[in-house]
């Protein structure tokens, strides 16, 4: 394997200087000339029938162009696409672009106006009335699995979408004769990604040569692309989605066919003119999907040892109005609940039940969050029992290094096996200990309740399937001037793709990652891929650039070859030359063997010009491209499909106080040691963790979306639904464990999603810890300081 | 979020903001920071026929002392209060309370008028003025009229002011010689409007008892609420331990039954209550001036 | 501040208002709700400020307004008349040097989608024009007034803290 030189390197990122002027490219920044502008009119009821819809007073305002209710999209009046089917999914349901009879959360699209400016289409919808039938809500999983529960959709027996099991090993067998039983109810709560982007689209019909192109701020315009061409009976080739520059995604964005990506170029194709549609932070908190609402009822059996026997885990998942996403966010829980253990018989069961909130699609973390506070509260609780430390249970439980490749025995969200590839978690705990000195922390801690302060350490270890299929591609050519051009199907919305995928390719072509240019989410430049999800983009397309930089290289050597006569084994490239070794003099610019394997009738430029001059092997007989040498320039296509995912771990560590007066509670220190096996940036790799704690510490403490009973949400804001600041967010120290991945040619896991994962069950572990003298045991999240009084008090009673 | 259609006016003078606003009585609104009143406006939950701008109105720009109180005017900025010398020196409980406001990007436009005349039960300006007794000054065409805190606030929003009628002027007292002084919040992040908060003022007599005392409460009910009862029980203690439990206990009394929202039931708002008071009126009497110590000081001058 | 002698006293819903912006002057007929978020976006095509919230929580908008930090989006376009605004397309120089706080954001990774940074790169400026030498707390403190979804500040923080210090560097140059 040749020595890297770029990957592993802290590269400084490519597009910053772009965005640090402001010259970025997002939606909304893009103007195009006579562009009409869209707003929704959405539901103010959680469940009712539509009586009536009354455009004509909109529809009279001067600007406005267009009013559309359901009645006026004809055939493209279809529920969207079911994204991820799955057999248990058996009442799947999705969204009209524009509710027709029903709407089923408040939020829904009714009405969509397209005026001369936002300001006049905002008071367009203004003067839409809708005469609403109310109807009981469905407000929580409580009322939803209720006998005789009003239903979200009137032909879904008990609001039940998918009821699936799967089960390792015999835990009937093990639970009646195992020496410690316990049952308990944990509860996870709604939260939201919040990028501070907004979605949006902008539509552009082009009726001369039939092509619609479409602005999305998305994780996956290559399915749009696919998807839009259907419902518009277009060509595929007709159809471009580009996801320009986009200001966070964290999983809101990988939700597609948004009603509003169906409406829009619909407007744009009906009017003839550029539509464009900017979702604001109001609409953004009832129509953009959210996620992380669980109710756990868990059973759990281990020894006097500490070691866990078998768990039996029965959940309820809550969809929300419908279920675009399939079931990918609880098979993600039921398949992560394992965790880093040993863990050989396990029970799993969930029912997805509709509620009328916004529909449920995958956030940061994905279904992991709650997996891990389950599992996390078992250890805990395990120690607690046998007065054990919490770090030494988990310990007795790991899966050990050479126990690798580990199958769970569940099938995972890609439905392969739950098999992990590699990790050495005790290994991560270690140093976990070593960052917050966690020896010495009861001395510190038994200072502090001398003063009456309360000082807790919570811990919370995951695994994290990552890199997962169906595949990506990526295409790298380089270019005349030597210049390396690589396009992919995966999205970026801050993960530097730019930067780490240029790093790849550098180390293959000997050239600089300044001199690579990466161009990501345009359906026109790579045709063929997914998206970026899952924590996949640099596992699944990096690997792929990977390869199609391998190919490139290869053929380069074999180009220099011929023009040098010497055999491909002697030739080498670096520092943007392609020589031969031992013979640097004989040497050509990438550029110029890139001109050289590309036999046009004409020359130009200055590398062309100079090849001319330089006495090379002369022509041969024959064909000017030979059939061995396939295809004319330095360039190819890979693709990778990962035979699975790979598993990726962590263990994350924090210090808090605890106001036992008031509920408040402050991080004093964090800590998050990560394996996302070999890292092709560490500093990209460390901004990712640094961002997942925090939307962690958010949804932990400070983000909670709350509904009341006629399905409003209460917190529509900022206001009252709580980011947290750089005045929240402890500093955060970040170790690493690097255990390569086997599945891939780089060696690399994904890392995306890891910073948020454990962060709920650590609080919760910190929590406990601090307030082990009153006995407060935490078995719901998010928290906030009243709750917490509440509970505080009531361990007092 | 765009604010719906309005008529806007930008006047120069005050005489003809005023004059607008009598003309349009229950359909013009003032705007003079916008950072309470445009939010309102971008959500459509507010929404004026006309709005009158008195952001160019020099006359009301002013931060003046006056006998017995510091007045300022209706566009003066909230930033600006903060870094005054002036101000920092002789009503440095008005610098301490404006520095919970926000962050510093709405206290450069916002006002301190303008928060009062907002009246959020959850701010912490029309809170200090309730504290300190003090006034604002009411001006339509027709004349003027000076108006007490505790009359000014009327409920959740809502002022004592007519339809014709702005406020033009705040005027807080000054902190009596040797009073000892503090704000404190209990705030879910640094910035954000407070679940509850209390400016305390206590002035000490010479034999280091309390003579007086001053505490209102934000966040506890519709409108800020100066806790009499509170104040009463604290005159001829010495503030030990006793009487904060005392006061703590009575304070959470003053919590409306119907302040619950998503953050704070009412009872933890009672607990909160209860805890700050203690801490407020332990941080106000830590920081009077002692009889003693003046004594000391003149002996030594 | 330019004088200006149009009768403000009348009511109006369209106003003609010239404004400074990154030291050039522009001339524009404006509907006197239009935000200055969206007057500097669309208008004048200065893209660089974002828009995240519309009720001024965020920080996305932040500008700088006659030297201060404000939230564009709680303004109206008609208020700048007369004004001098300052967006993050001021900060680089003409010769496109970075400005000593974006070189630093480059330097610490204190990005990743960029789009709250021309809001935090303002506060910034003015922060530090206030404070040029403030402690981590301080900087925490102060920069709980722009929200990032992507970057847990940590490395903002870094960055501001040695922008700090090469503009401390560079005015004691200067002096």
């Amino acid at each position: 394997m040749m020595a890297t030189r770029w990957f592993g390197a802290p590269v400084q990122r490519q597009e910053d200087p772009r965005l640090l002027r402001g010259q970025g490219s997002y939606v909304d920044d893009i103007d195009l000339p006579e562009m009409l502008h869209a707003a929704v009119l959405r539901s103010t009821h959680a469940r009712a029938r539509i009586l009536n819809i009354d455009t004509s007073a909109a529809s009279a305002l001067p600007g406005v162009h267009l009013v559309l209710t359901a009645k006026d999209l004809g055939e493209v009046l279809e529920p969207s696409p079911l994204l991820v089917p799955h057999h248990a999914l058996t009442q799947p349901r999705t969204q009209l672009p524009l509710a027709r009879d029903e709407v089923r959360y408040v939020g829904e699209a009714v009405a969509m106006v397209v005026a001369d400016s936002r300001y006049i289409a905002e008071d367009a919808l203004d003067l839409i009335e809708v005469e609403y039938e109310p109807f009981p809500v469905v407000h929580s999983l409580e009322v939803s699995s209720a006998e005789s529960a009003p239903l979200v959709h009137a032909d879904v027996p008990g609001n039940v979408a998918a009821h699936l099991v799967q089960s390792v090993g015999d835990p009937d067998s093990i639970f009646p004769s195992a020496p410690h039983v316990i049952h308990e109810t944990l509860l996870m709560d709604r939260g939201a990604a919040m990028p501070m982007e907004c979605r949006g689209v902008l539509a552009r019909w082009d009726a001369h040569d039939g092509t619609l192109t479409c602005w999305i701020s998305t994780q996956g315009p290559i399915p749009i692309r696919n998807g839009l061409a259907a419902i518009f009976h277009l060509p595929e080739h007709k159809v471009r989605v580009i996801a320009p520059d986009v200001g966070g995604g964290f999983g809101t964005k990988i939700m597609m066919f948004y009603a509003e990506e169906v409406l829009t170029p619909f407007a744009a194709m009906r009017l003839g003119k550029p539509i464009k549609w900017i979702e604001d932070r109001r609409e953004h908190f009832i129509s953009a999907n959210q996620e992380r609402s669980q109710l756990h009822e868990v059973e759990y059996a281990f020894d006097d040892a500490g070691i866990l026997l078998a768990v039996r885990d029965r959940f309820l998942h809550d969809t929300g109005a419908y279920t675009p996403y399939g079931i990918i966010v609880p098979i993600i829980t039921a398949c992560t609940l394992p965790g880093p253990y040993r863990l050989k018989h396990y029970y799993s069961e969930f029912t997805v039940l509709y509620t009328n909130k916004v529909p449920v699609s995958p956030y940061r973390g994905a279904g992991r969050p709650h997996a891990v506070f389950v599992m996390e509260r078992i250890m805990d609780r395990i120690a607690r029992e046998l007065h054990l430390d919490r770090l030494e249970v988990r310990s007795r439980n790991f899966i050990q290094p050479d126990e690798f490749p580990w199958d769970v025995g569940l099938v995972y969200q890609d439905g392969g096996p739950t098999k992990y590839d590699s990790g050495d978690y005790q290994a991560g705990l270690e140093k976990l200990k070593a960052l917050l000195d966690y020896d010495n922390f009861p001395a510190l801690q038994a200072e502090a309740r001398a003063q009456g302060r309360y000082l807790g350490i919570g811990v919370g270890c995951y695994v994290e399937g990552t890199g997962i299929g169906p595949y990506e591609g990526a295409m790298v050519r380089v270019e005349s001037d030597g210049r390396v051009y690589v396009s992919t199907g995966v999205t970026t919305q801050g993960q530097a793709h730019y930067t780490t995928f240029a790093q790849i390719v550098a180390d293959q072509l000997g050239v600089e990652p300044k001199d690579v240019l990466v161009t990501t989410g345009d359906s026109q430049s790579f045709y063929w891929g997914v998206g970026t999800y899952a924590s996949r983009a640099a596992t699944v397309a990096g690997s792929a650039v990977h390869l199609a930089a391998l190919k490139v290289r290869e053929k380069a050597k074999q180009v220099a070859a011929d023009l040098f006569e010497a055999s491909p084994d002697d030739i080498e490239l670096a520092d943007g030359k392609v020589f031969v070794k031992d013979a640097p003099h004989r040497a050509l610019t990438l550029g110029q063997v890139a001109i050289s394997s590309n036999p046009l009738r004409y020359a130009y430029g200055e590398n062309a010009r100079k090849l001319m001059s330089m006495k090379l092997a002369g022509s041969r007989p024959g064909p000017a491209l030979p059939e061995e040498r396939g295809s004319p320039g330095l360039e190819a296509s890979g693709f990778y499909s990962p035979p699975h995912g790979s598993f990726a771990s962590g263990i994350h560590g924090a210090i808090i106080e605890v106001d036992a007066t008031t509920g408040d509670v402050t991080f004093v220190k964090y800590a998050a040691v990560h394996d996302c096996g070999r890292i092709i940036n560490p500093t990209v790799v460390e901004g990712q963790v640094h961002g997942g704690v925090a939307q962690g510490i958010g949804g932990a403490f400070y983000e909670r979306l709350v509904y009341d009973e006629e399905g409003q949400l209460i917190n529509a804001s900022f206001m009252d639904y709580l980011l947290p600041t750089a005045a929240e967010v402890p500093p955060i120290a970040v170790d690493h464990v690097e255990t390569p991945s086997p599945l891939n040619p780089l060696g690399v896991k994904g890392a995306g999603e890891a910073g948020v994962i454990p962060v709920p069950a650590l609080f919760a572990s910190a929590i406990d810890d601090a307030l082990s003298p009153f006995g407060v045991r935490i078995r719901e999240m998010p928290l906030h300081p009243c709750r917490l009084y509440e509970l505080l008090t009531n361990a007092q009673q | 979020m765009k604010p719906p259609r309005f008529q806007y006016c930008a006047p120069r003078i005050l005489d003809e903001a005023l004059t607008l606003l009598d003309q349009h009585g229950e359909d013009i609104k003032v705007l003079a920071g916008g950072q309470s009143f445009v939010p309102l406006l971008n959500m459509r939950l507010a929404g004026p026929a006309y709005i009158v701008d008195i952001n160019h109105i020099s006359e009301l720009h002013y931060i003046e002392t006056e006998d017995g109180y510091l007045a300022i005017g209706a566009i003066a900025r909230q930033r600006q209060i903060e870094r005054s010398v002036l101000v920092q020196e002789k009503h440095p409980l008005l610098v301490e309370v404006i520095k919970h406001i926000g962050h510093m990007q709405i206290r450069n436009r916002g006002t301190v008028v303008g928060s009062i005349a907002h009246a959020d039960p959850a701010a912490e300006l029309p809170a200090l003025l309730t504290c300190l007794n003090g006034e604002v000054l009411a001006q339509s065409i027709h004349g003027e009229r000076v108006i007490k805190a505790e009359e000014f606030f009327t409920g959740y929003l809502t002022t004592a002011l007519e339809p014709g009628e702005m406020l033009t002027e705040a005027r807080f007292p000054w902190i009596p010689p040797r009073a000892g002084w503090s704000f404190m919040e209990f705030a879910r992040r640094a910035g954000d409007y407070a679940l509850v908060g209390a400016a305390a003022v206590l002035t000490p007599a010479p034999d280091d008892t309390c003579m007086s005392a001053h505490i209102a409460y934000l966040g506890v009910a519709g409108s800020p609420i100066r806790a009499h009862a509170v104040e009463q029980m604290l005159v001829g203690t010495t503030l030990d331990q006793r009487a904060l439990d005392a006061a703590a206990e009575a304070a959470r009394e003053i919590v409306s039954e119907d302040m619950s929202d998503v953050h704070a039931t009412v009872e933890y708002r009672r607990t909160l209550t209860a805890e700050l008071t203690k801490r407020v009126l332990k941080a106000a009497w830590g920081r009077r001036e002692r009889q003693e110590r003046q004594e000391q000081q003149r002996g030594e001058g | 501040m330019l004088e200006r002698d149009d009768d403000f006293s009348q009511c109006v819903e369209e106003c003609e208002i010239a404004v400074i912006v990154n030291g050039h002057r522009y001339e524009r007929t404006v509907p006197v709700r239009l935000l200055l978020s969206d007057f500097l976006r669309h208008d004048l095509q200065l893209t660089g400020t974002h828009v995240g919230c519309e009720h001024g929580v965020c920080g996305c908008c932040t500008v700088l307004f006659n030297g201060e930090a404000v939230r564009s989006c709680l303004m109206l376009a008609v208020q700048a008349d007369g004004m001098a605004v300052t967006t993050i397309e001021g900060m680089a120089g003409t010769n496109s040097e970075l400005h000593p706080i974006q070189q630093a954001f480059q330097e610490k990774h204190g990005l990743q989608c960029g789009f709250c940074t021309p809001g935090i790169i303002m506060s910034v400026h003015a922060m530090l024009h206030e404070h040029p030498d403030p402690t981590e707390k301080e900087i925490r403190h102060e920069l709980s007034g722009n929200i990032c979804r992507c970057t847990g500040y940590q490395n903002i923080v870094e960055a501001v803290k040695l922008a700090a210090e090469r503009l401390r560097e560079q005015h004691m140059e200067v002096e």
